[in-house]
């Protein structure tokens, strides 16, 4: 119960702070308004030469590419700030103040920097499938949404799992600013239908880093068109993914030697 | 200054830069590493194709297309706008500013020097590619082998010029780091780095030959894979250092007004 009020606090005080600084909501939102229709563009380009990607029309395509700017504005703003936050924390040896507070290490680093604006990547992507569902004709049921939400939590355990585990490495070796633009740009192939992703591709993209499964799958439900076995399967690999990361962070943690020790 | 002395600078500071470069080698990998555009792009463009070809685009033709675009990006490509976005607001500037050497050129010398440490990295991957990928073919004609690096110099120095503009911009504004992000989002879409320039409708292409993006990047990659022919070839290499010169004295000019505007603050 404590733990849960320290979180809300917690939270309130980073979105406070952000708030301080609305000028950057207009110049990010204009600059991630362009980014999207610069990752859309190619899309058009591609539709205007060919009917379907492997069995997606365009406006599934894009479907996908909502979640996919969904899954981003999550990250940018409720995932990626915090845990930037750490590997700086790591490296000058002020993560000591958080191993003494009296709450779980993880959930404090997780929610320490919230930055709200940057959720206008997910209204956008929201926007984007509305219209697209609109296009197609398609109205999804009930069920379809909750399968949707279901794949889509699914999505963001594994985006956070994955941030988890790239940030724990900052115990290890303490340089890797970049790690986080490297995680950034793997995570650009997620843009497209997974049926783009063929042989040795589909393998990796599938079970080593499931980029295919965290926005296709959502997609696909919004659509109808995942089987329930499926569904369950990639909920289940959320768990375990998150389950995962905590141990390794755990053991990351142990290995924390701090700025006097 | 005499010339001897100038180039002996100019040799110590290639060789800071080039130290700088090594040292943080773990850095440059990643950065490498984190370069996976032309794979994803080259994803989509193949599903596309799917057996039958996109405008003259086969799955070899994509294949080279795409690891070329890796490759001029790597030897191509410059980061300045970050670095002089943050001298100007940090204030190191000044430093710069007294030595007795142009502050551009100095930029720019110490942005050269990462290239080679980057192409000793990334070439010998884009090699191994060339080398098991039966579907990628060498250029035939030699006039292309021979454009190729002025090509790919000149996209180089064209990267570096628009990112000293945009990173000039720091001395007025306080954003200038998200409007390259901009100029970067454009890049990418307008450069033939997503997309193969000869995909874009007509009325697109014609405006793109006025722009800088093709010559930073479409340019080389066309001339690699032998989509030119020697005219044009020729024509779009004159064409690109003609736009290197322009955007040198806009630079230039930028940047002057830019350190006048940075003294008044007694920086």
């Amino acid at each position: 119960m404590r733990t849960l009020a320290t979180l809300k606090a917690q939270v309130r005080l980073s979105v406070t702070t952000s708030l301080q600084y609305r000028a950057d909501f207009l110049v990010d939102g204009a600059v991630e308004l362009f980014w999207i229709a610069a990752a859309i563009y190619p899309l058009v380009v591609v539709f205007d030469r060919t009917e379907s990607l492997g069995g997606w029309s365009f406006d599934a395509a894009l479907v996908v590419a909502g979640i996919f700017a969904i899954l981003q504005g999550v990250m940018e703003g409720l995932i990626s700030p915090s845990l930037t936050g750490l590997v700086e924390q790591v490296r000058k040896g002020t993560f000591d103040f958080v191993l003494v507070k009296p709450v779980d290490s993880q959930l404090f680093v997780s929610f320490s920097k919230v930055q709200p604006w940057r959720c206008i990547n997910a209204l956008v992507g929201l926007g984007i499938i509305v219209r697209s569902l609109y296009r197609i004709g398609y109205l999804p049921s009930a069920y379809d949404l909750f399968a949707a939400a279901v794949a889509l939590t699914a999505s963001v355990a594994f985006l956070y799992a994955f941030w988890l585990v790239a940030a724990s490495t900052a115990f290890y070796v303490i340089r890797i600013d970049n790690i986080t633009y490297l995680f950034s740009s793997v995570l650009d192939a997620a843009r497209w239908p997974r049926s783009v992703f063929r042989g040795v591709m589909r393998l990796v993209f599938t079970f080593v880093i499931p980029l295919a499964l965290m926005t296709s799958y959502p997609a696909e439900a919004l659509l109808g068109r995942l089987d329930g076995a499926t569904l369950w399967a990639s909920a289940a690999a959320g768990v375990v993914a998150l389950v995962v990361s905590r141990l390794l962070w755990k053991r990351a943690v142990n290995h924390y030697a701090s700025a006097s020790s | 200054m005499s010339v001897r002395s100038t180039a002996r600078s100019m040799r110590a500071m290639l060789r800071i830069g080039f130290l700088d470069a090594i040292a943080y080698r773990g850095e440059t990998i990643v950065w490498m590493l984190s370069t996976t555009m032309p794979l994803v792009m080259f994803l989509l463009w193949s599903a596309a194709a799917d057996g039958k070809p996109i405008g003259r685009y086969g799955a070899g033709e994509l294949h080279s297309y795409f690891l070329a675009a890796f490759v001029v990006r790597q030897l191509g490509g410059s980061w300045a706008a970050w670095q002089i976005n943050m001298e100007v607001r940090d204030g190191t500037l000044g430093m710069r500013l007294l030595r007795p050497v142009n502050p551009l050129v100095h930029y720019a010398i110490e942005q050269a020097a990462h290239v080679p440490v980057r192409a000793f990295f990334s070439m010998p991957v884009a090699l191994l590619f060339f080398a098991l990928d039966p579907l990628i073919h060498a250029p035939k004609e030699p006039l292309m082998l021979v454009l190729f690096p002025i090509s790919v110099l000149g996209a180089w120095a064209l990267s570096f010029l628009m990112n000293v503009i945009v990173g000039a911009l720091a001395f007025f504004i306080e954003q200038s780091v998200k409007l390259m992000d901009v100029y970067t989002a454009l890049f990418f879409v307008f450069s033939g780095y997503m997309v193969p320039l000869d995909l874009f409708p007509e009325p697109v292409r014609v405006v793109l030959d006025y722009l800088p993006f093709r010559y930073q990047m479409g340019l080389s990659v066309e001339l690699l894979t032998g989509a030119l022919s020697p005219g044009t070839a020729l024509r779009l290499v004159a064409q690109q250092w003609v736009m290197v010169a322009l955007v040198t004295l806009s630079a230039h000019a930028v940047f002057r007004r830019g350190v006048r505007h940075f003294e008044a603050y007694g920086g």
